[in-house]
């Protein structure tokens, strides 16, 4: 970007994540939180939860989030929110750079945050492989492990598919918990812990408008504007 | 005034109609099926002098009951197995316990639903036994038979050394009285006989003891008086004095039809004929427990210990210890098992070796369709190795067996050396020169135990280690007693070594475990790895 562009963003402050989505991020943390530690209770690593509760905790929580996911689903869809969890090329070597490299020597983060796209490239793309490969693994395992006994009669072999089904999804669990590690510690890193985990809770982020996008959301979504 | 009077006469009449409801609904709890009372019959008061007598009377109306009872396995002691073939039966087989009837007659027939069969090698029938309708049917109480009289009871004039088959001193028994008294079968009529097999209270099978008398609801929900308070033949139903529940042919799962109602079907003697299939509350932790019902039996969470209520079941029995005597040639015996209820049980016999018992025993565990297979006189074994009396048939994915709970007996026996096969012995004659527990000598005993069954014996015996398995079936827990899930989904669980079972939470670190782990931890070393190296750069930037 020249700096004659530069001079002519205005930094605002400006709703980019709506209540739902705030929900369905929280609700999705906590309940994931639920179904890591109860299923490390269920693959028997601690026994702070007996089994049985366990079981049924883990059972309810996993409802619970393929529920929230449907919805997710649905909000994604018909607010066209989807977009922005479409990966793109551009500027995700830059970004990649910034934390393999850049970071260590106290450069910006390249990156910077628009309204219409909320999201590094490197994050995107995280997440779309998130949603894309590893929650339909972790789900679809979970639908066949907990209806066993609906199909087992109709396949040769059962207790050699159950055992692969249990792999895949103890496996995708273990991606996920990997993914809760370096998700959390990215927060600290750039504009610091604070100032990321804020727009996820009051929805307002500070993002720098062109006078354009500034005047469009005045006129048009007042109550984005803070 | 009027008005009044008649509300008060509506209010007492409502009343007495309620009281007259509870007092129809006290009779109704204890039904009297029979129309019959036996103590009018004009036949059943005569003076008895024998069982038979007694017999006798009953069939003289009861015209089927001794054709009927004389084909039943209570009277046969045999059993041609649909299955395997095998001829079964205690007429037949050799256990891990007394070893076998043939050649110990008088002794062992005590316990047989007739008078005076005395020699195994013919059919009772062919000895014109006679059926005992009493041992099953007497109400008295006061009916019993001598520990050693092939199935009579004891008469006046009782000696005073006579024993009855629970072990308890001999009284004379009032045979009109009990002829008198007859009705449906007691817990206290099939417990006398089945409560003490193998010689003494819970021998044997380990959930049958004298404790089921009169249990708790902790000990036998079904038959406890505070529970169910059920007989043997309310789930044991019978036609035309024919059993269901044969140990020797189990039914492993019963894939019960709603169309049938509880109590209809006159076959089985299965949990599910009564509970269905998909017997838990229709919740999550209840569709969860009823999904593992293709896989356990309702025995193995519902039974977690056998050998309740203070009478320990013997566990262990070596036999080849047995004939030490003391210096002046006496046999000896040692007591150095306390039960519960503080009751010396002996460890040591000089007529039947060492003994060890359990109480509250953790069965074993085994895929199960209901089916065993006797190492039979015919078979060989296989010495160098622990010989299974009755191996446990069945596998996962069968569409019959379940995991099924068990007793096993560890037993060591004798066998013929040089033929490999399991050796019947006489061990009870106290006037022969032949029996173990009067001549304290094996070799005469084995020659003459397989003499009487009339085998091939070489002379040569030795002893070999057995396993025999009990299923385990009555003593059901109160459900909330069942077996915690973590019972069986931990490591090193109850369910451990059975084959062909996937369970969560056995093997906490599998492979899919592991690699997980392995990719947190790289992530967590990653995050620290850049953290460090972010410390490195501010401080560079500092100086």
């Amino acid at each position: 970007m020249s700096d004659a562009t530069k001079t002519e963003l205005h930094a605002r402050c400006v709703k980019v994540y709506p209540l739902f989505e705030r929900l369905w991020h929280w609700a999705q943390m906590a309940l994931i939180m639920v179904l890591l530690f109860t299923g490390l209770a269920i693959s028997g690593i601690h026994s702070l939860v007996p089994f049985g509760p366990a079981v049924m905790l883990h059972t309810v929580a996993a409802l619970t989030l393929l529920a929230l996911w449907v919805f997710a689903t649905f909000w994604l869809f018909t607010t066209g929110t989807w977009k922005q969890f479409i990966p793109k090329i551009e500027g995700l070597i830059e970004v990649a750079k910034f934390y393999a490299w850049g970071v260590f020597k106290g450069e910006e983060h390249p990156y910077k945050k628009m309204f219409w796209r909320k999201h590094n490239p490197l994050q995107a793309a995280t997440y779309f492989g998130l949603k894309w490969f590893v929650f339909p693994a972790i789900w679809s395992t979970g639908l066949l492990y907990l209806t066993y006994n609906f199909w087992a009669d109709s396949v040769g072999n059962a207790s050699f598919w159950i055992w692969v089904i249990a792999n895949l999804h103890i496996l995708s669990a273990y991606v996920i918990a990997a993914f809760v590690v370096v998700h959390v510690y990215m927060l600290t890193v750039g504009h610091g812990f604070r100032s990321h985990v804020k727009p996820m809770i009051t929805g307002y982020d500070e993002i720098e408008l062109t006078a354009e996008q500034e005047a469009y959301l005045e006129t048009n979504e007042p109550g984005r504007l803070r | 005034m009027l008005k009044r009077t008649i509300t008060a006469l509506g209010f007492a009449a409502v009343l007495g109609g309620i009281f007259a409801a509870a007092a129809a609904d006290a009779q109704q709890s204890q039904p009297i099926t029979s129309t019959a009372d036996h103590s009018k019959f004009k036949i059943l008061q005569q003076d008895f002098k024998s069982g038979p007598e007694v017999t006798e009377a009953c069939v003289s109306c009861h015209t089927q009951a001794d054709d009927q009872f004389m084909h039943s396995i209570h009277f046969t002691w045999e059993y041609d197995h649909p299955t395997t073939g095998q001829k079964l039966g205690k007429r037949n087989v050799v256990n891990a316990f007394c070893g076998n009837v043939v050649g110990n007659e008088a002794r062992c027939t005590s316990c047989h639903a007739g008078y005076g069969w005395d020699d195994m090698s013919k059919a009772p029938q062919d000895q014109e036994v006679t059926a005992d309708c009493l041992v099953c049917h007497d109400t008295s109480g006061q009916y019993t038979k001598t520990s050693t009289g092939a199935g009579h009871p004891p008469l006046d004039p009782v000696s005073p050394k006579a024993k009855t088959i629970t072990g308890a001193k001999a009284w004379a028994v009032d045979l009109v009285k009990a002829a008198q008294s007859v009705g449906a079968p007691t817990r206290e009529n099939c417990g006398n006989c089945h409560f003490y097999g193998g010689g003494g209270d819970n021998v044997k099978h380990g959930d049958l003891s004298s404790a089921l008398y009169n249990p708790s609801r902790d000990v036998d929900v079904h038959m406890s008086p505070d529970g169910e308070n059920m007989t043997c033949a309310t789930c044991h139903v019978s036609s035309q004095h024919q059993w269901s529940g044969s140990r020797y042919n189990v039914m492993a799962s019963d894939a019960h039809s709603a169309t049938l109602k509880p109590g209809e079907r006159r076959d089985v003697a299965t949990c599910q004929s009564c509970h269905g299939t998909e017997p838990h509350p229709s919740s999550l932790m209840g569709a969860k427990l009823n999904n593992h019902t293709d896989m356990l039996a309702c025995q193995t969470c519902h039974i977690p210990e056998f050998a309740k209520g203070g009478v320990p079941t013997k566990t262990l029995w070596d036999w080849s210890t047995a004939g030490k005597l003391d210096a002046e040639g006496k046999p000896i015996h040692e007591d150095n098992y306390t039960s519960s209820t503080g009751e010396k049980l002996h460890t040591y016999l000089s007529t039947k070796g060492n003994f060890d018992y359990g109480e509250n025993v953790v069965p074993y565990y085994a895929w199960f369709d209901g089916q065993v297979e006797y190492t039979t006189r015919e078979r060989n074994i296989d010495p160098s190795k622990t010989v299974e009396v009755n191996a446990i048939k069945g596998a996962r994915g069968d569409g019959v067996s379940r995991i099924w709970p068990f007793k096993q007996m560890q037993g060591r026996q004798p066998y013929d050396s040089v033929n490999n096969k399991l050796v019947f012995t006489h061990v009870w004659g106290p006037d022969t020169d032949t029996a173990l527990w009067t001549n304290f000598d094996w070799a005469k005993a084995i020659e003459a135990g397989m003499k009487a069954a009339g085998e091939e014996y070489s002379g040569e015996f030795g002893f070999v280690d057995t396993h025999m398995y009990w299923p385990i079936t009555h003593m059901v827990a109160p459900a909330e007693q069942a077996l915690d899930c973590e019972s069986c989904h931990a490591k090193d669980g109850r369910l451990s070594g059975v084959p062909g079972v996937h369970m969560p939470g056995t093997r906490p670190f599998g492979t899919a475990s592991l690699l997980g782990i392995a990719m947190v931890l790289a992530a967590i070393a990653g995050v620290l790895a850049h953290i460090a190296l972010r410390i490195i750069g501010r401080k560079n930037r500092e100086h």
